[in-house]
């Protein structure tokens, strides 16, 4: 089998949830390659299957058939031991409702992946450090999760994904419960500390958030029905948005 | 309006009563204002430009509204270009909803793939506004402006999923309401 350099790559990815009589297909045949660098964003009614697709991408569920390739190797076959070591290396997750561990304060919250995954604790301090002062965070290190502002719990959630700079960043309605103000500051990081090579998949309903991939599918009934390519296209100028020109 | 006129001759020839009834059917209460005689004045506009040939059916005194409309060659090559357009230069949501109920009556085009070729456009101008707002520093006159026109491009995105949705389900039906 021909193991391209995908960050991902699944093939006729299918996700039965119940069973007999009530079983749902919540994921119908899907075939999916991001490359490298890519941002991704995947949109759709709620129940098309999107949040589903996203956890077998990063390994948090099973698929009933098809491949799950992540980094080049595949997952879906894997013990759930080896499958929590491929999740701590190789992929960052955001949450809508930013899973945050409320017992500990922000730097704990970024620095406990990097502990997991072996880094020593000054590494791991270091490397926390930096990313929350990247977000904006710095004067905050120090705050539980109860103290600072949805806005603000969640750059610190997006420091913890990234903070073993992982291949792949999966994000499950990473700006759901934001302002317009928070959404762009998340945004923005997505934007500045996204590393060479590393991919995002963004599901969002937020057609602001998903304009700022790379690239959009549409999701319906558990399938894609459609593929765009967002990037690199200047129609216009931005005169032309707000009817300057012409 | 030229142009929804035209794409509604483009499946059938017809007078002009006949399109201004389904131009009201189309339309609804928004097209209340609209007159018949409207139409007989874009009717003759369009005849003058090569695009329309009108006949008379009854061989009566020649008035518009006696006559039997058809598309010229060009008047097709028009209304072609015309569903082919995918720009949104104005918010004009009633010439869209018309070109999609006009395409979908004259079986010239998926009403379906226009709406899919329209969201697209939007997305990639939608992400011009989205990076152009991101580049502005906090509390920026122009990041309020573009917040606005990502807000309204958004607000367009949303009632293509709505048209999507319709036009999906309305397969068989021969023209929407």
């Amino acid at each position: 089998m021909n193991v391209s350099n995908a960050a991902v790559r699944v093939r006729g990815l299918v996700k039965d949830h119940g069973r007999g009589q009530g079983r749902v297909r919540a994921v119908d045949e899907v075939d999916l390659e991001v490359p490298q660098g890519q941002m991704l964003a995947v949109m759709g009614p709620s129940g098309c299957g999107k949040s589903t697709l996203l956890h077998l991408l990063g390994g948090l569920e099973r698929p009933t058939d098809g491949e799950v390739w992540v980094a080049g190797r595949r997952i879906d076959m894997l013990s759930e031991r080896a499958l929590a070591r491929m999740r701590r290396r190789s992929v960052g997750f955001v949450f809508q409702a930013f899973h945050l561990v409320e017992e500990l304060s922000a730097a704990e919250n970024v620095e406990l992946p990097a502990l997991l995954a072996g880094r020593s604790r000054r590494q791991a301090r270091r490397r926390a450090s930096l990313l929350l002062e990247r977000v904006g965070l710095a004067a905050r290190a120090r705050h539980l999760p109860s103290q600072l502002s949805g806005g603000q719990r969640q750059r610190v959630a997006v420091a913890r994904a990234l903070v073993n700079d992982p291949l792949v960043v999966l994000a499950d309605e990473p700006t759901g419960n934001l302002d317009t103000a928070a959404t762009l500051d998340v945004l923005k990081i997505f934007e500045e500390l996204r590393s060479p090579g590393q991919s995002f998949v963004i599901v969002t309903h937020d057609e602001r958030v998903a304009a700022t991939a790379d690239r959009l599918v549409s999701m319906r009934d558990g399938m894609f029905v459609d593929d765009t390519w967002l990037a690199g296209s200047h129609p216009r100028g931005l005169g032309g948005l707000i009817g300057l020109e012409g | 309006m030229q142009d929804a006129v035209l794409a509604m001759l483009a499946k059938e020839p017809s007078h002009g009563y006949h399109l201004h009834a389904r131009l009201r059917r189309s339309l609804g209460p928004l097209g209340e204002s609209m007159n018949r005689g409207q139409i007989y004045v874009t009717l003759t506009r369009l005849e003058r430009a090569g695009l329309v040939v009108g006949e008379r059916s009854d061989g009566l005194p020649e008035r518009p509204e006696r006559k039997v409309y058809a598309l010229t060659p060009a008047g097709q090559q028009r209304v072609a270009a015309w569903l082919a357009e995918v720009g949104w230069p104005k918010p004009d949501l009633a010439e869209f909803h018309l070109k999609l109920a006009a395409a979908a009556a004259a079986r010239l085009a998926d009403p379906v793939e226009l709406v899919a070729a329209q969201r697209r456009e939007l997305l990639r101008r939608l992400r011009e506004a989205q990076r152009a707002a991101l580049a502005e520093p906090a509390g920026s006159g122009a990041g309020l402006l573009l917040e606005g026109v990502t807000l309204r491009l958004q607000a367009d995105l949303r009632w293509l999923d709505a048209c999507e949705r319709a036009w999906s389900k309305a397969d068989d039906e021969v023209e929407g309401g």
